[in-house]
């Protein structure tokens, strides 16, 4: 580092701290998310998920004509078949609003499951599908009397639906892969609604899929496209120039190809990931996907890419995900937009093509037929970046790995998690296997990993991210203090299992003295390092040491773990340092047959699931 | 002894049999047909499914072939023991010896003592009640919240169950009611968040001495309740009871046309009219007339017995059967009945004659 720019860096730090000091309401950026475009392509509607507003583009104006208040965080939103109505699911409001384009006023407020990410209605207008991301389900709301009528079992993280083209269908895709069994091959699932009797009529498994983003089918109905993240999650993350961390992929399907086939979007030496939004042309020429780290948008030539699978043996159509060579043959463009792209729309004429910029704050608008961005809409927001917005830019990117392959926001999806195992270290094949942990409230929890040997995040986030994981060119010291701040600065989001004025129900305060208890049942003191709130003390319920519970693994190289933090423990299963326990019970009901991790063999059934009730609401 | 009075009966009474008691035809399917196993505990009518909970997998038998669902597919074990469909989002909730295993579109998600808050993996019934999943276990009852993921457990410490070997479950909108093995009937009041117990006033002598004025024994096998008529239906190991909020209502083999005391299950038709299991063969009770579908317990041939309110049994005669005399549980579909025997499944396609109801 020279002098100059140590200075430099020394002087962000001192401003970051004395502008952070006070934890000060970070700056609302608008964070387009998704886009819809009206009917008669007049109107563009972009949901910004930053400032939680609906921004109408009037296409003619060529002005932001109005904006929208909607609820808290919205996620997802779609435009009836007729255009007159909008639906935002809002995820931290569990709510969904309904917008009347002629107003341009929310005429309803809906009820939805846990952190709602999509909403959409059928054809007709009867029924509304939302796709509920913690709730792992799915409501269905009588839009003629405003009430949820049912909630549908979905995968893990139901988050992106679509409808397919007659009406028939609703398709929800799935942001977290199935709890599977520990150390077994990720797999995730397309649910599949029929909307005439509303019920779940096939899930579509997606082998090796973790993290499924959006779904798109074709005019025709015949083609159905997801874009998916593979992890490669069961070998050591040490063969990142071998391509063995991520494959960045479509899972393809419909009568077009038959039996369903994954295909990757990367090439033999350039990844594009994670791939989040899709929309297919009309005429099925060609379809499109946002690469969010990688500030792109893949084209793919839909005529090539029939013609590929077609060509392609069982064994080949099988296979095709790895063939990273594949996508030289439907790989018709990639286009830079601006950063972190995300949810993307077709105009009707099918000319221009909407890419909702996250971080960048604004919206690419492509030319389908030149393939190139000609024009940008500005969504105002802060005239400056802060060091959390430019931490959050880094965050969302792919380009400090070798060959873009991945970023942190590859396996913290969406700043969370992936509910994944991993294989980190180089140290031999199933060694030192590591659950994947939210990064919510992480920010006093020192130290970081789950063997505790990070002291703090920028030793965690900086020589050990550029080491062990990119295998590039890492952060500067300034990028690396911007990245710190913004993963601090992740907000902690509400908990559903808390009752609205903040009491405990009888379950849980039951369940509370069991976790504060200095006794058995039958009297005998509980040693201190054995209470439940003892090691999980303070207002992130650790203690922030390391502690042997018992559960250490023959292939782990210390059988002491990092005390985790409890807060939103509930929404992170799989459990323990490896994740082993695929469930809050299986810590205790298998993992702890002499009490090393607390004292619980002394309780009923019952009193466990007291006490996993209270742990719900941490 | 019994055979004998019962033949004097019929041959005395052959000529007032009543008209108009249900008549079928009987299709039996076996291992043979693709069933999974021939003792099926259990029976399930889904719309045009049928589930029949077996010994050694579950079947599904749509557009007239049979699927067999086993462990490998996901299911909690191989011994099914009952079936419960949920009509709204059209998924299937399983009791099996390992646990509980919720069937839906293909997939199998299954909760058990270990990996979820389910009391005991021994479960014998479930029965589904909006959002929630209500499950009968051998170590109490249990309830899952499918929206919050929050269990409640229910035995000895939180009602009054001194046994907790709940062995069926019936949740109707507005009340629970538990069989209890050894511990009579347990009812929970949806409104006021309460919970009575129903027990037998002799205690568990297997002899009645006080007819009609409480649930017949403590050894209950199944509830049935129909609730748009208030009237609760209890199968029992000795004798079947019928309760309408005030009185109770006894029948056993030497009053009633049941053809035995020993009954696996109750099933509602409404507050009048019920379908009894018994090992002796399936039976049906109108309010006042009863009738037996079976193969005779002696020649084995196809049997039909209609009893009349005042007693008289009439022998009618029909060309098939159930494909067992011990018979464990039904299921309706329209008209017809499903019938879940200890040598297959059975098939009753209703027959419709002049005067028939």
């Amino acid at each position: 580092m020279t002098a100059r720019r140590g200075w430099r860096t020394m002087g962000a730090i001192v401003l970051a701290i004395a502008g952070m000091g006070a934890r000060t309401p970070s700056a609302r950026y608008p964070s387009p998310i998704e886009v819809a475009v009206s009917p008669d392509g007049g109107r563009v509607y972009i949901l910004c998920e930053g400032t939680g507003e609906v921004a109408v583009w009037d296409t003619r104006a060529g002005a932001i004509v109005k904006r929208v208040a909607v609820g808290r965080v919205p996620k997802g939103m779609s435009l009836a078949a007729d255009g007159r109505r909008i639906w935002v699911a809002n995820s931290w409001s569990d709510n969904v609003s309904e917008i009347d384009t002629g107003s341009l006023a929310v005429v309803r407020t809906l009820p939805a499951g846990e952190e709602p990410n999509a909403a959409l209605a059928d054809r007709a207008g009867r029924f509304l599908y939302v796709a509920n991301r913690i709730g792992n389900d799915i409501s269905v709301v009588d839009l003629g009397t405003g009430q949820e009528v049912k909630r549908l079992a979905a995968g893990r993280g139901a988050s992106y639906l679509a409808l397919s083209p007659d009406g028939a269908r609703v398709y929800c895709t799935h942001i977290y892969p199935r709890m599977g069994r520990p150390r077994s091959q990720p797999e995730s699932e397309i649910t599949v609604i029929d909307t005439a009797r509303q019920v779940v009529m096939e899930r579509k498994t997606l082998a090796n899929a973790a993290g499924v983003f959006h779904v798109a089918l074709s005019a025709d109905g015949r083609l159905g496209l997801a874009a998916q993240l593979r992890p490669k999650n069961l070998i050591p993350l040490a063969h990142v120039e071998h391509g063995w961390v991520f494959g960045n992929s479509l899972s393809v399907f419909g009568a077009d190809v038959g039996e369903p086939v994954q295909i990757p979007l990367d090439e033999l030496d350039r990844y594009y990931t994670p791939p989040f939004g899709v929309a297919i042309a009309r005429d099925k020429s060609a379809a499109y996907v946002s690469t969010t780290g990688s500030d792109s948008v893949t084209v793919i030539d839909v005529a090539g890419l029939l013609r590929t699978i077609a060509a392609a043996s069982p064994e080949e159509r099988r296979m095709m995900a790895n063939d990273l060579s594949a996508s030289a043959n439907y790989v018709a463009a990639r286009i830079p937009v601006g950063h972190g792209p995300k949810g993307l729309a077709l105009s009707p004429d099918g000319t221009r093509l909407y890419v909702a910029n996250r971080t960048g704050d604004d919206v690419s608008v492509i030319d389908t037929a030149s393939r190139k961005v000609t024009a940008t809409i500005g969504l105002g927001g802060p005239g400056e970046l802060t060091f959390e917005r430019r931490g959050e830019r880094l965050f969302f990117s792919a380009r400090f790995a070798f060959q873009g392959h991945f970023g942190c926001a590859n396996c913290h999806l969406e700043a969370t998690f992936d509910g994944l195992e991993w294989d980190l270290e180089p140290d031999g094949f199933g060694k030192d296997i590591v659950d994947n942990r939210l990064l919510e409230d992480v920010a006093d929890t020192a130290p970081f990993k789950w063997n505790g040997g990070n002291p703090n995040l920028e030793t965690e986030c900086g020589p050990r991210t550029e080491k062990y994981f990119y295998r590039a060119q890492s952060y500067s010291p300034e990028e690396l203090f911007d990245l710190v701040a913004f993963i601090k600065s992740i907000p902690l989001r509400p908990n559903r299992h808390r009752l609205p004025n903040g009491e405990l129900t009888a379950a849980q305060e039951r369940g509370k003295a069991i976790f504060e208890r200095t006794r058995k049942k039958d009297g005998t003191p509980i040693p201190q390092a054995n209470q439940c709130a003892v090691c999980h003390s303070g207002p992130h319920y650790t203690n922030q040491k390391l502690a042997d519970v018992g559960t250490g693994k023959p292939a782990d190289r210390s059988p002491k773990f990092d005390t985790p933090q409890l807060t939103n423990v509930v929404l992170t299963a799989p459990y323990l340092h490896d994740g082993s326990a695929r469930t809050l019970e299986e810590i205790w009901t298998v993992f702890n047959p002499r009490d090393q991790h607390g004292v619980t063999n002394d309780l009923q059934k019952d009193e466990l699931n007291d006490l996993i009730e209270y742990l719900k609401t941490l | 002894m019994k055979k004998m009075v019962l033949l004097a009966v019929l041959a005395g009474a052959a000529l007032a049999a009543p008209p108009g008691m249900p008549r079928f035809r009987w299709e039996n399917f076996t291992t043979a047909d693709g069933l999974p196993d021939n003792h099926v505990f259990n029976v399930c009518v889904d719309g045009d499914r049928v589930w029949a909970a077996t010994e050694n997998g579950l079947g599904l038998y749509q557009d007239g072939k049979w699927r067999v669902f086993t462990p490998k597919d996901g299911l909690a074990h191989r011994a099914v023991l009952y079936v419960a469909p949920d009509p709204r989002t059209g998924d299937v909730w399983i009791a099996t010896m390992g646990g509980l295993s919720r069937y839906s579109a293909g997939r199998f998600d299954t909760f058990t003592q270990l990996n979820s808050g389910l009391a005991n993996d021994v479960v014998y019934g479930v029965s589904v009640q909006g959002d929630f999943v209500w499950a009968a276990t051998a170590a109490g009852g249990s309830r899952l919240n499918t929206r919050t993921g929050e269990w409640t457990l229910f035995n000895e410490r939180n009602t009054p169950m001194y046994e907790i070997w709940t062995y069926a479950v019936d949740a109707k909108p507005g009340k629970v009611y538990y069989a209890v093995w050894g511990g009579g009937v347990l009812e929970y009041d949806v409104n006021s968040d309460r919970w009575k117990d129903y027990n037998d006033p002799d205690g568990e002598t297997e002899i009645v001495l006080y007819k009609d004025q409480g649930l017949v024994h403590e050894i209950t096998t199944s509830v049935s309740y129909a609730e748009r008529d208030g009237i609760l239906w209890v199968a029992t190991y000795f004798g079947a009871s019928r309760y309408d909020g005030r009185n109770w209502h006894n029948f056993l083999e030497k009053d009633s046309g049941l053809p035995s005391n020993f009954l696996n299950q109750v099933k509602a038709v409404d507050g009048k009219r019920a379908w009894f299991s018994t090992d002796k063969g399936l039976a049906y009770y109108d309010g006042e007339n009863w009738a037996v579908y079976r193969p005779a317990l002696d020649t084995h041939k196809p049997e039909m017995l209609v009893r009349d309110r005042a007693g008289a049994v009439t022998r009618v005669g029909v060309d098939t059967a159930p494909a067992h005399h011990y018979v464990l549980g039904v299921d309706f579909q329209g008209e017809d009945i499903w019938v879940a025997t200890a040598k297959g499944l059975s098939h009753g396609i209703r027959v419709r004659e002049e005067g028939s109801r």
